[in-house]
């Protein structure tokens, strides 16, 4: 048996959507063929028994049907309260996606997915509204009809003699967690009718008449149940390559679709789109742009955008061509791409053109190859008719000026040479001149100065002289190839001249791309980067520029000129905002907030997104190309790039910068450290060695020794201080957090101070349920000491001192109660100043322990403060604040010893 | 243990110090030779072969104590204690790293120096120290290496499996200080530069000295694991008294 395995990089794929699933929410959708199948009572039903699950369930948008079940079914749900949009005088209630987001529930129900939002909302559309829910990890129910579906629109349209205008995309159903179909017989559907259950008495008989036909019907039922077997069939496909279960794989098969700027090419896409998900190929959309098709109209041009974003909505990859011959780039294209299939639309101009000017079809069809050629019929839409009508240049006088007097130079010139010269050779002059005006003036200039030598010929040069009459039948050949040569020479010139300005376009985008990198490369600065960014935009796309970049708080900062900042409204404001909250593209021409004046991008990197760009072009309105959309994508991408790079080396020049301050900063103190602890170390050596038994001392002189080797450590514990008062000052301190038992510095603590507790009796209690603490343990050691020891400077002895610690809430309290004579009242906040020492006492000390001691704590984020006990005696209290998990324990330690 | 013929090498860039070594410690009948630089350090160790090393880890300039114990480690295992400036953690870790036996922090009492310098060349002498009869006794815990049994005051305490592994191989190595890094690597198998992962170390050690009636619940100072802050672990070494400071 030959077990295929799975291709690791599908499976890597899919884990890694499973992994981006289980972030987001689960949509499941409720399924059905027509309107009253009863897809709002099921969600409904469905939400109840989530709701008595106890799962937070919020009804977000529920059509009113004024159904009496299904008003019934809506009870004890939590209803998100609508949007009142206010549109050409009446008002409209919408599904409220800001309040849906604020109020966050676990479950949302939101009715119709393929409803349109009312102009001004954030999005068209109202299954862009539940993505983003579900991308906010919002589980969502929803609804849609088949006839809704983007691939099924135009087979639904023929079924139904009805054009559905509000669609959705099909990956929405392709995607979803969960479908279910809700099914019932179109008779038992028709009944439901008749009995008024789904619309109002009138509507529903209109409906019947229409609409709700029982053949509808049951093509509309087969629709939606196919589509959902289909579903199923994938599925199963997955399952099947999960389990690596043996089958046949289709041979990769790559769809190509052409699509012209004919209203008919939606048409095509969507039969391509059918036929890529039947044989789970991928496709692609190319479009072939002539120079004969350079010049559309408006109309033409957005109709061929608009199809092309259409493909890419239904998944397919898009491409536009350009050359001059559509059958052999589209075929260059093919072979290169490994397509397996080209659909193109059946021709419906008459045969006669195909029989003059060749038909693209026949050829395509010739020179395909191994490549199956479908061609597909676009009658349904024939009512729509093309309307695409050929862009004329606006009449240009001067060059039909300049063709008389070409005509009438060549006719002077051949009166001159008249008598020695025959006829046929003076028509060379005329011939000449033509050529001339068809490569300086164009097609129709030259049609002109044609169709005028040949009458000036023929009037002055042929006999009868100085009249239009012709005796010899011989000259109308003449006339005929003269018009000719000047049509073809004209018509070959446009070409050409066509070429050349596309491939001008060309040069100057990619040497304007190249430009701005090489340009990017000069600049050090992310301020240089981003007027470098804006200065090329603006100059290849004709617009205004507007760059932001996170200004390291909640704020956006602008770059750009004054009058593209300008631009910048409060709305505007608003589609930057989400652009770069989001990450997607968004404004004019797209489907998110197309109301906006610009277009926004976000500025994307690996690490996610830098920023944003609005681009507003000079023309209002002006909607981009999808080669232009590409384009402007690739300049965003360079441009995120380069301001990552200059980011970076800031950043690691800054820490460079730092890391030099510190390391200096380190090796003085340590060196000053050194030196005087060097001393220090030779008095207590010295000292300690005095006080061994083995030197005899008399009692006074162990005494002695005893009083110098106690006040070396004493200035050892200044010294300390001071350079911890110092290290901390400049900021050479780093606060090395780690997770830790406070029970241990308590101990360490304690075991340091043993010899000083001599005389008091210390008392700890620290709970076992005590969590672990991000601290430096060093340091908040220094705290603990410096804090005890003040309780034993200030203390009688025989006293108690307590190190009790709790838990708080998002932090750990610590503190050290004394029985001595308290605070005065205005020591409490003074006592952690520096140098500020409680009046009256013969204690010594420079006072420094304490303000160690808050700057510890407040290096680690805490605060730190003291106050009297009821009971007598000072309290200090610090707290450590818990922020984060510590690593989780994953070693394996569960079984005791015997 | 012929204490008279203990020769120390002591590297210290501080004439004070360096004295001071040379009366105190030659008061307790060992025998000094001084030097005030690494580079001669080095010499004098090749030359002289010293059954000791005491390392001022700040030498002032390169090569450094830390250098030192390092060039010396790489042809013999005479012991080395360091001598660090207070707060000076990251050059201890590193002279313990590289093969340091043990550390003293300056200022340092003369009577702690001279009970490290015993541990350090006690435990060089005999590898295999009390544990030979496979059993560990110190004040009241005793732990049966055989029967893998502990107890404390004649009742028996249970350890889990790691918990047991950490406090053999501190009461198998008395006296001497282990890092967290040696900990993490005995119980997880792998060395880990993080310090994040300090913290099951510091935990397990808790959890044993909870149980030992080691914490400072019940005492000030602990009777068996002492901590060394930031560095590690030292079990207690009852032959000498002095290392319960």
């Amino acid at each position: 048996m030959n077990y295929q395995r799975p291709d690791p990089d599908e499976l890597l794929a899919r884990v890694q959507e499973e992994e981006a699933n289980s972030q987001r929410g689960k949509l499941k959708i409720f399924f059905g063929a027509a309107a009253g199948v009863g897809k709002t009572y099921s969600m409904l039903e469905a939400a109840q028994q989530r709701r008595a699950e106890e799962v937070d369930v919020v009804a977000g948008y529920v059509e009113p049907h004024r159904r009496p079940e299904t008003e019934a079914m809506m009870t004890g749900l939590e209803q998100l309260p609508t949007r009142l949009v206010e549109y050409k005088g009446s008002q409209l209630k919408e599904f409220d996606l800001d309040g849906a987001l604020k109020r966050h529930p676990s479950l949302i129900l939101v009715d119709e997915l393929a409803h349109t939002n009312a102009p001004g909302s954030r999005h068209d559309k109202r299954w862009q509204d539940v993505k983003e829910l579900l991308e906010a990890g919002i589980n969502v129910y929803t609804t849609v009809n088949v006839q809704h579906l983007e691939s099924l629109n135009d087979i639904v349209a023929q079924i139904t003699n009805t054009v559905v205008r509000e669609t959705v995309p099909d990956s929405i159903l392709e995607h979803a967690d969960e479908v279910e179909v809700i099914d019932i017989s179109p008779d038992d559907l028709l009944k439901r009718l008749s009995e008024g259950k789904i619309y109002m008495p009138q509507q529903a008989d209109q409906a019947m008449r229409n609409f709700f036909r029982k053949g509808n019907l049951m093509a509309l039922r087969e629709l939606s149940l196919r589509r959902t077997a289909d579903r199923v069939d994938t599925q199963m496909q997955l399952y099947r390559q999960d389990k690596s279960v043996e089958q046949i794989w289709p041979a990769g098969e790559h769809i190509l679709v052409c699509i012209s700027p004919s209203p008919l090419s939606s048409r095509l896409v969507r039969a391509a789109k059918r036929m890529a998900t039947g044989l789970r190929a991928e496709w692609v959309t190319v479009y072939v742009e002539t120079p004969r098709t350079t010049n559309l109209s408006d109309t033409d041009r957005t109709r061929v955008i608009q199809t092309l974003r259409l493909a890419e909505q239904l998944g397919a990859e898009t491409a536009t061509l350009s050359g001059h011959n559509v059958v052999e780039e589209l075929l260059n294209y093919s072979r290169k791409q490994n397509v397996t299939k080209i659909i193109v639309g059946k021709p419906v101009h008459s045969r006669w053109r195909d029989l003059l000017f060749g038909s693209v079809l026949d050829e395509l069809v010739r020179k395909s190859g191994s490549i199956d050629v479908y061609v597909i019929s676009g009658e349904l839409d024939a009512p729509q008719a093309s309307t695409s009508q050929v862009f004329r240049n606006p009449i240009n006088w001067k060059y039909y000026a300049q063709a008389v007097l070409v005509v009438a130079i060549c006719t002077l010139i051949s009166g001159a040479v008249f008598p020695y010269l025959s006829a046929p050779n003076l028509i060379m002059v005329y011939l000449v001149g033509t050529v001339l005006v068809a490569v300086r003036y164009g097609r129709n200039a030259s049609i002109l100065s044609s169709i005028l030598s040949v009458l000036a010929f023929d009037f002055f040069f042929v006999s009868p002289y100085f009249t239009f009459a012709i005796s010899d039948t011989e000259y109308l050949i003449t006339f005929s190839v003269m018009l000719l040569v000047g049509m073809v020479i004209s018509g070959l010139m446009v070409r050409t001249k066509g070429q050349a300005q596309a491939a001008r376009e060309r040069e100057q985008r990619t040497s304007s791309l190249y430009e701005m990198s090489r340009e990017f490369a000069n600049s050090s600065t992310t301020e240089k980067i981003v007027e470098v960014a804006i200065k090329h935009i603006e100059e290849i796309f004709e617009s205004r520029v507007i760059l932001m970049l996170p200004d390291g708080t909640a704020h956006l900062k602008t770059y750009g000129s004054p009058t593209a900042m300008a631009k910048l409204t409060q709305q505007e404001e608003g589609v930057a905002r989400w652009v770069y909250d989001h990450g997607q593209t968004a404004g004019l021409g797209t489907q998110t907030l197309p109301g906006s004046e610009g277009m926004h991008l976000p500025l994307m990197t690996s690490d996610g997104t830098l920023g944003g760009i609005g681009v507003y072009p000079v023309q209002p309105r002006r909607i981009f190309s999808p080669d232009q959309l590409h384009l402007l994508e690739t300049f965003a991408n360079q441009t995120a790039l380069a301001i990552e790079r200059s980011q970076l080396s800031e950043k690691t020049e800054q820490a460079q910068v730092q890391i030099e301050t510190e390391r200096l900063r380190n090796s003085l103190l340590s060196s000053v450290s050194h030196d005087l602890r060097t001393p220090l170390a030779a008095i207590t050596g010295a000292v300690s060695g005095l006080l061994q038994p083995s030197h005899k001392l008399d009692r006074q002189g162990h005494e002695l020794a005893l009083i110098a080797f106690e006040e070396a450590e004493r200035m050892n514990r200044l010294v300390t201080n001071l350079l911890e008062m110092t290290r901390l000052e400049s900021g050479a301190v780093q606060v090395d957090k780690e997770w830790q038992p406070l029970e241990e510095v308590v101990g360490t603590t304690l075991t340091r101070l043993e010899k000083l507790l001599l005389n008091h009796t210390i008392h700890t209690d620290l709970p076992d349920d005590l969590p672990l603490v991000p601290i430096d343990g060093i340091l908040i050691e220094q705290v603990l000491v410096n804090l005890l020891e003040n309780a034993i400077k200030y203390t009688p002895t025989g006293t108690t001192i307590e190190v009790k610690a709790r838990r708080g809430q998002d932090e750990v309290v610590v503190e050290v109660a004394d029985q001595g004579a308290g605070l005065q009242a205005s020591d409490e906040k003074l006592i952690f100043d520096k140098f500020y020492r409680v009046r009256s006492t013969t204690v010594g000390g420079i006072g420094l322990g304490l303000t160690i001691c808050r700057a510890i704590v407040e290096a680690h984020g805490g605060r730190i403060w003291a106050l009297n006990r009821p009971t007598g005696g000072a309290l200090f209290q610090f707290t450590i604040p818990l922020e984060g998990e510590p690593p989780q324990m994953s070693m394996e330690d569960e079984h005791y010893e015997a | 243990m012929t204490i008279m013929s203990t020769q120390i090498l002591v590297v210290d860039d501080d004439p004070q110090l360096q004295k001071l070594m040379r009366v105190g410690l030659g008061s307790y009948g060992f025998e000094i030779i001084l030097a005030d630089n690494g580079e001669s350090a080095i010499t004098l160790a090749a030359r002289k072969q010293p059954n000791l090393f005491i390392l001022d880890i700040h030498l002032g300039h390169r090569p450094d104590g830390v250098d030192v114990c390092k060039t010396i480690r790489e042809w013999t295992t005479t012991p080395v204690i360091m001598l660090s400036a207070n707060g000076d953690k990251r050059s201890v870790l590193s002279a313990l790293a590289v093969g340091a036996d043990d550390y003293v922090t300056k200022p340092f009492d003369m009577e702690i120096l001279v009970a490290r310098i015993r541990a350090v060349m006690r435990r060089s002498a005999s590898e295999v120290s009390s544990t030979s009869n496979g059993e560990i006794r110190v004040h009241d815990l005793v732990i049966d290496l055989v029967n893998r049994r502990v107890t404390l005051q004649g009742e028996i305490i249970h350890f889990t499996p790691i918990e047991y592994k950490l406090l053999t191989l501190l009461a198998t190595n008395p006296g001497k200080v282990l890092t967290f890094n040696k900990l993490l690597m005995e119980i997880k198998g792998v060395s880990s530069e993080r310090p994040e992962q300090q913290h099951f170390v510091r935990v397990y050690i808790n959890t044993i000295r909870k149980k030992l009636k080691d914490d400072s619940a019940n005492r000030i100072s602990p009777l068996y694991i002492f901590s060394e802050s930031g560095i590690g672990y030292r079990f207690t070494d009852i032959s000498s008294p002095a290392s319960e400071f």
